[in-house]
């Protein structure tokens, strides 16, 4: 089986607010796939819904075979543990130090000894770069740092998927350069198949084997990351250009200006 | 006219839904106990932060609110000639009463509002799911263990409130006004029973902290992610869980006092 | 942070204080103590009327306390109550024709039995009963007594005393 993920007419709303309307999905096993939208369409959401934490309202998500939302708890839990995510904020507990939060996966997990367990730890300190900083608190990393030690974290158990939860957002070209890097070594070394969701776009293409880019509920353009950058559509040019006024119009919806401008007079 | 009875009935509906999400979240959180060997030593950390931490706060409070209840019921009671019995005054309102509602207040605002600011910027920090991803569950990592945390400090940090103001008492009443220390024992103890009144006493507050730790919980659970959010369920925890500490202790009054 | 060992320990004299707590608060505040009636000895009497007495008043001798009461209980016949009390094993050369009177502490205190010492030379012991009892003294009744001395006039004086006596 080529796929590892299969979403077919996914719906979900929240608070009466449509999310997505009938999106239908496919991760392909080993590959990195990106999801890319505007900001509000859903993206996290997705992964939500991928890792079982929200429930779908309708259709379905299959999960190397299995239907995430049909899944009793203990399964469910089984299946996560297969899964690594790494999160926007990175959700590093703050009070274990860098060294504790990647251990933590492990001796949750595992019955391993003490001394094994560092050496897992170091060895995925070492994979991010950040073997030197095992004694830091959260509180005294830089944000691309936290992502990195989160990253370690993550794979900590050798998940086969990983889903990045925009990993570049809101980082100097430094250490999104750094975090890019990561992103595509550990796809290729560990043969992860990997989710990025994200809406830095160059910096998404310059990786992905495949993209969807989402917006209002539906998915607007798909395909490989040169197919996509050519494909005619307004709207996902608008995107993936980052052009100011477009389909997706400049100004929110509201009453013609020189009515609103009257009205306040009468 | 009807938009009234609506928001009445939308603001009924939303009561209900939280009493009801609590409830789940509750029985949730009793229902997965953590497992023995990785649970006990996160039970006993909530102990120490939410019972040894808290205690400096109720001993010095204890032994004021015993020197003053005492001070104050000497005067009245000498009034009367009664000042004999200013042992049991003291600790019959403080064993049956002071105790467990003074602590329970206090808890609520140490332990109590730090349970919702902790599992609030847990919760907006992504750190409750992140651990839900690595397929641990917060319910039975991150919040049974301050659930027990608070059941067990509760009681504990009463009885010790309890001795501390009955020997604040001891010091006004004895040591500075005056009294006979074998009278002030004595007559304490052919008043105050132990089923009665420290039973009780014991009683309500494993209520206390049993009420206050949930609604801790709760507000800190279903906080909503923002700093604005965590601030507000701070103070609703320390609110609702005075307002219901209370409230209970009347009603467990009642019930002692008319049944039991 | 303070290590897991610490934080046990910490956490273990917490609950030691705890505990101990408790035990003062069961010996010390509650006088559970004397819920171990061990090597003491019960007399029983009977009196008109017991005020404010309860179970666990106290009994004393020359305002000593040397017991208490364990059980109070309504005659069926003579409409007296029936007082247990418990006595010390210490106090045991009470004489048996001692009397019993519940007196009250001060003016608003608890009531509590005092046994004044007579000169028989055989004692209480397990089961016998003191004779010779006087009631509590119960305000409204001695305020109405009171009242009526005073309404009822200089004339009559005498036989209220007489009644007032008669009854105690």
């Amino acid at each position: 089986m080529t796929h590892l993920i299969d979403i077919k007419g996914l719906s979900f709303q929240r608070n009466h607010r449509p999310i997505f309307s009938s999106v239908d999905l496919t991760i392909t096993r080993g590959k990195i796939t990106a999801i890319m939208g505007p900001s509000g369409s859903g993206k996290t959401t997705l992964l939500r819904l991928i890792g079982g934490q929200l429930i779908p309202g309708q259709g379905t998500i299959t999960i190397d075979g299995q239907v995430i939302h049909k899944l009793k708890r203990r399964s469910l839990y089984q299946l996560r543990k297969r899964m690594g995510m790494l999160f926007q904020s990175a959700g590093l507990f703050t009070h274990l130090t860098v060294f504790e939060n990647v251990a933590f996966p492990l001796r949750e997990h595992t019955q391993l000894s003490e001394a094994m367990i560092r050496n897992l730890v170091l060895l995925k300190l070492q994979m991010v770069g950040l073997r030197g900083a095992r004694d830091l608190m959260p509180s005294e990393l830089s944000g691309g740092m936290a992502r990195r030690v989160a990253l370690a974290r993550a794979i900590a158990l050798d998940p086969e998927l990983i889903m990045y939860d925009e990993p570049f957002s809101g980082q100097d070209p430094i250490s999104m350069a750094v975090l890019v890097k990561l992103v595509h070594t550990l796809n290729q070394s560990l043969g992860l198949t990997s989710i990025i969701v994200s809406h830095d776009v160059p910096e998404t293409l310059s990786i992905t084997d495949y993209a969807y880019v989402i917006s209002d509920g539906k998915v607007i353009g798909r395909g490989t990351a040169e197919s996509i950058k050519h494909t005619d559509s307004a709207q996902l040019q608008q995107f993936l250009q980052g052009l100011p006024d477009g389909p997706v119009p400049f100004h929110y919806p509201a009453i013609n200006i020189e009515q609103d401008l009257i009205g306040e007079t009468r | 006219m009807l938009n009234y009875i609506a928001s009445l009935g939308r603001f009924g509906m939303h009561l209900i839904q939280q009493y009801g999400q609590a409830g789940v979240l509750l029985s949730r959180t009793l229902l997965r106990l953590p497992n023995p060997r990785k649970g006990f030593p996160l039970v006993v950390q909530q102990v120490y932060a939410e019972g040894v931490l808290s205690l400096l706060i109720i001993i010095v409070s204890g032994l004021f609110i015993g020197m003053v209840v005492g001070l104050q019921g000497y005067h009245t009671l000498a009034k009367f000639g009664a000042s004999q019995e200013l042992g049991p005054l003291v600790a019959l309102s403080v064993v049956r009463e002071l105790g467990p509602v003074v602590t329970a207040l206090l808890f609520a605002g140490r332990a109590g509002s730090a349970i919702a600011a902790e599992i609030g910027l847990m919760k907006a920090t992504e750190q409750l799911s992140s651990m839900e991803m690595m397929a641990v569950d917060p319910l039975q990592r991150v919040i049974a263990p301050r659930c027990w945390g608070g059941f067990i400090s509760m009681p504990l940090l009463t009885l010790i409130f309890n001795v501390t103001a009955v020997y604040g008492a001891y010091l006004v009443g004895v040591k500075w006004l005056g009294l006979d220390a074998g009278a002030f024992w004595s007559n304490m103890q052919a008043s105050v029973d132990f089923n009665l009144d420290v039973v009780n006493g014991i009683i309500k507050s494993i209520a206390f902290g049993f009420v206050v730790t949930w609604i801790a919980v709760y507000q800190g659970y279903y906080a909503e992610p923002t700093s604005a959010g965590i601030a507000n369920a701070t103070t609703r925890t320390v609110v609702y869980s005075s307002l219901a500490v209370l409230g209970l202790d009347f009603v467990l009054t009642t019930m002692m006092i008319g049944g039991w | 942070m303070l290590s897991q060992r610490t934080i046990e320990i910490v956490v273990g004299l917490f609950l030691l204080a705890a505990i101990c707590a408790l035990l003062v608060l069961a010996f010390k505040v509650s006088g559970l103590t004397t819920f171990f009636h061990s090597g003491g000895y019960r007399v029983e009497a009977d009196f008109d009327d017991i005020g404010q007495l309860k179970v666990r008043s106290a009994v004393k001798i020359s305002g000593v306390t040397i017991g208490e009461v364990t059980r109070i209980q309504l005659d069926p016949n003579t409409y007296q109550a029936k007082v247990t009390m418990w006595l010390n094993s210490y106090m045991n050369a009470i004489p048996d024709d001692s009397s019993a009177a519940i007196l009250t502490a001060g003016l608003l205190g608890d009531n509590y039995i005092e046994i004044s010492p007579m000169y028989s030379h055989t004692f209480l012991h397990n089961g016998s009963e003191i004779k010779d009892t006087k009631s509590a003294m119960i305000l409204e009744k001695l305020i109405g007594q009171f009242l009526f001395k005073i309404n009822g006039g200089n004339g009559d004086k005498t036989s209220t005393e007489k009644s007032t006596g008669d009854k105690k």
